[in-house]
């Protein structure tokens, strides 16, 4: 081939990458539509009421994801990997929880015939937030000085391999600690799980829970926070400088080591409410609990743009409602609620892998 | 006692040795430069300075204190800011932001301010994009916010690589006006230079840097007259 005729021709010609997407992205939208036409127009499934109660967990699942993947963003904005046991963070403090509130319900208060989380019903709730916020943050900071630092400067698979057989090492440790069966987190007085307010549309009645609103507005109230702390302080602005360059951030006087634990502590912070929530929320936590949300979690970063933080929670949300309102819309079982979610990790990589907000490329050369 | 004092450093890359024992001195006041060709180790001489490399052997002494054995974000603690080859701006952050990082370390809130308003006042183009992202500044203002933002350290020793690198005539005068005012207000300065040129016209001495080896130091009145620097880092015959 003349050398000559090399530009032009990578200009114009088309890849069969690209006609696969062409192909997949129309096959996609066409059974999308045909779906969505054969449930809200044809069959009309579901009434108002449902697809209300479908938001509603929709948004709920968004936000405790969201708690998870701010842990993967920030950790891939400062170290370019992803945390695999980032979902282990997560477990462990909802295991927390559950030892601090089953603690709790058997320690006898006064004369004895009532139970401290009972007595103390709020108090209770920030002792076992605080224990399991407090294990996944350790956990989170050992995990980086133990799996990560020694590798740090490695090529960039190799962390990540570490990141897997720690994540492998912390679920079975958990299972060899706490056994494998699994635990039903109890039914807080204060937050029972089958309580709330009832809103009535179109006759029918909808059942908004007491630990959802609790679980989405903690979830929320957490989020700004981490986003003010990145935005507004000196710790968010060494962040963000370490993010982008470590040696010129070192130059500053920053210590970049300190940053990169204080980033795995406040991951695990946000880890260990959502491993809490998950629990107080669900009812059900075991040795493998972190497995699914985690990696919803690290969908959702992909789908918000891994590394933007406004993106990981939009992501979160987004993927939320995806998979809540999806299997209805589709009019599929709802056991296929994770399949329409990995189909989006899919998608996403196909189309947009730098995801909604796309990422913020640092400048700094690995 | 000089301010600094690099003696027989020798430092590595691998097995690369990029500088065979260097040594020189920086006294208290003065603006030092290190002169040299293409991939002489100017670069490398400073970053061992600041602590992003360490040396395989050698001292490096900042009154009194060994830097060679002193972390890099220490080392700001002690009086030395460095602005980086190629600028080094963070360019996501603001302007602002990024003078903010240049007092990282400093927790005198009047002080700060006051050397906000001068380096304001040295670069008032600065000023003008405050808010804007660094990224969005042009080659000559990220020039101005990476001087600007060590300045922001209240720095003993200045160590500065290649300010001029890439900038026109009229804006590398005006960097170099901007370094002799600073150094007028007490901030000892040690400039590394490709344009020996302006290097030579500011500074009080100057070394000469080549393939990791001192070849001369003299002041930088006999350099502007060597032959060799004539010929080689200036151009004239
Ligand atoms: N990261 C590195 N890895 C390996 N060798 C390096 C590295 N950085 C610099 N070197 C080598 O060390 C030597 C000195 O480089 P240095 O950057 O200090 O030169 P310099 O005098 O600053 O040159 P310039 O004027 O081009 O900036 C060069 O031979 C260079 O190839
Ligand atoms: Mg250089």
């Amino acid at each position: 081939m003349p050398e000559s005729a090399l530009p032009a021709r990578t200009r114009k010609r088309i890849t069969p990458y690209q006609i696969a997407q062409v192909v997949i992205g129309l096959g996609f939208l066409a059974f999308v539509a045909w779906r969505l036409y054969e449930v809200l127009v044809v069959e009309r499934t579901y009434g108002p009421d449902t697809w209300l109660k479908f938001a509603i967990s929709g948004l709920i699942i968004g936000s405790v994801y969201a708690l998870i993947t701010i842990g993967y963003t920030l950790v891939y904005a400062i170290l370019r990997m992803i945390n695999f046991a980032h979902s282990e963070v997560f477990m462990v403090g909802a295991f927390a929880g559950f030892f601090v509130f089953e603690a709790l319900k058997s320690l006898p208060v006064g004369t004895g015939e009532h139970a401290f989380i009972e007595v103390y019903p709020i108090p209770s709730i920030i002792l076992g937030f605080v224990a399991g916020i407090a294990t996944s943050m350790v956990t989170g900071v050992a995990l980086e000085r133990i799996a990560y630092r020694p590798l740090r400067g490695a090529p960039r698979l190799v962390p990540l391999i570490s990141a897997v057989g720690a994540s492998i090492f912390l679920q079975n440790a958990a299972q060899l600690m706490f056994g494998p069966q699994r635990r039903t987190f109890v039914n807080l007085p204060a937050l029972d799980r089958n309580l709330g307010w009832t809103l009535t549309v179109g006759e029918k009645p909808v059942l908004i829970t007491y630990t959802g609103v609790f679980t989405f507005i903690l979830a929320i109230v957490l989020l700004i926070s981490l986003y003010l702390i990145v935005q507004r302080t000196r710790l968010g602005r060494a962040m963000r400088a370490v993010s982008e360059n470590k040696q010129t951030a070192a130059l500053m006087g920053i210590d970049v080591d300190g940053v990169i634990s204080r980033t795995f502590a406040i991951s695990g912070v946000l880890a260990g409410a959502a491993g809490v929530m998950w629990g107080i929320h669900y009812g059900q936590i075991h040795a493998y609990v972190g497995f699914i949300p985690g990696i919803k979690a690290f969908t959702a970063a992909v789908l918000g743009g891994i590394g933007n933080i406004p993106g990981a929670m939009l992501g979160s949300m987004t993927l939320g409602l995806i998979e809540s309102l999806g299997p209805g819309g589709l009019g599929m079982d709802f056991q296929l609620k994770d399949v329409i979610a990995f189909s989006i990790l899919v998608l996403v990589l196909i189309f947009r892998p730098s995801g909604i907000l796309g990422e913020v490329l640092s400048e700094e050369k690995l | 006692m000089p301010l600094l004092e690099v003696r027989d450093v020798h430092t590595y890359y691998g097995n690369i040795e990029a500088l065979k024992g260097v040594s020189l001195t920086v006294e208290k006041g003065e603006i030092v430069t290190l002169i040299g060709g293409n991939g002489a180790g100017k670069t490398t001489t400073l970053r061992t300075i600041c602590g992003l490399l360490k040396p395989r052997s050698g001292t490096i002494v900042l009154d009194g204190k060994d830097l060679a054995r002193t972390k890099a974000h220490e080392i700001v603690n002690l009086g030395v800011a460095m602005v980086p080859e190629g600028r080094g701006v963070f360019s996501r952050l603001t302007v602002a932001e990024n003078l903010d990082l240049g007092a990282y370390t400093r927790t005198d809130r009047g002080a700060i301010r006051r050397d906000l308003e001068m380096v304001l006042r040295l670069f008032p183009r600065l000023k003008e994009r405050f808010r804007q992202i660094a990224g969005t500044l042009s080659g000559g203002e990220q020039q101005m916010l990476a001087t600007g933002r060590a300045l922001m350290a209240h720095p003993r020793l200045l160590l500065m690589d290649e300010p001029s690198m890439g900038l026109a005539p009229i804006l590398v005068e005006s960097i170099f006006d901007t370094l002799r005012e600073v150094n007028r207000e007490g901030t000892t300065i040690l400039l590394v230079e490709q344009n020996a040129h302006m290097a030579l016209q500011i500074a009080n001495r100057g070394y000469v840097l080549q393939t990791g080896q001192i070849a001369l130091a003299k002041s930088a009145e006999e350099l502007q007259h060597d032959p060799m620097v004539r010929k080689v880092y200036l151009g004239i015959d």
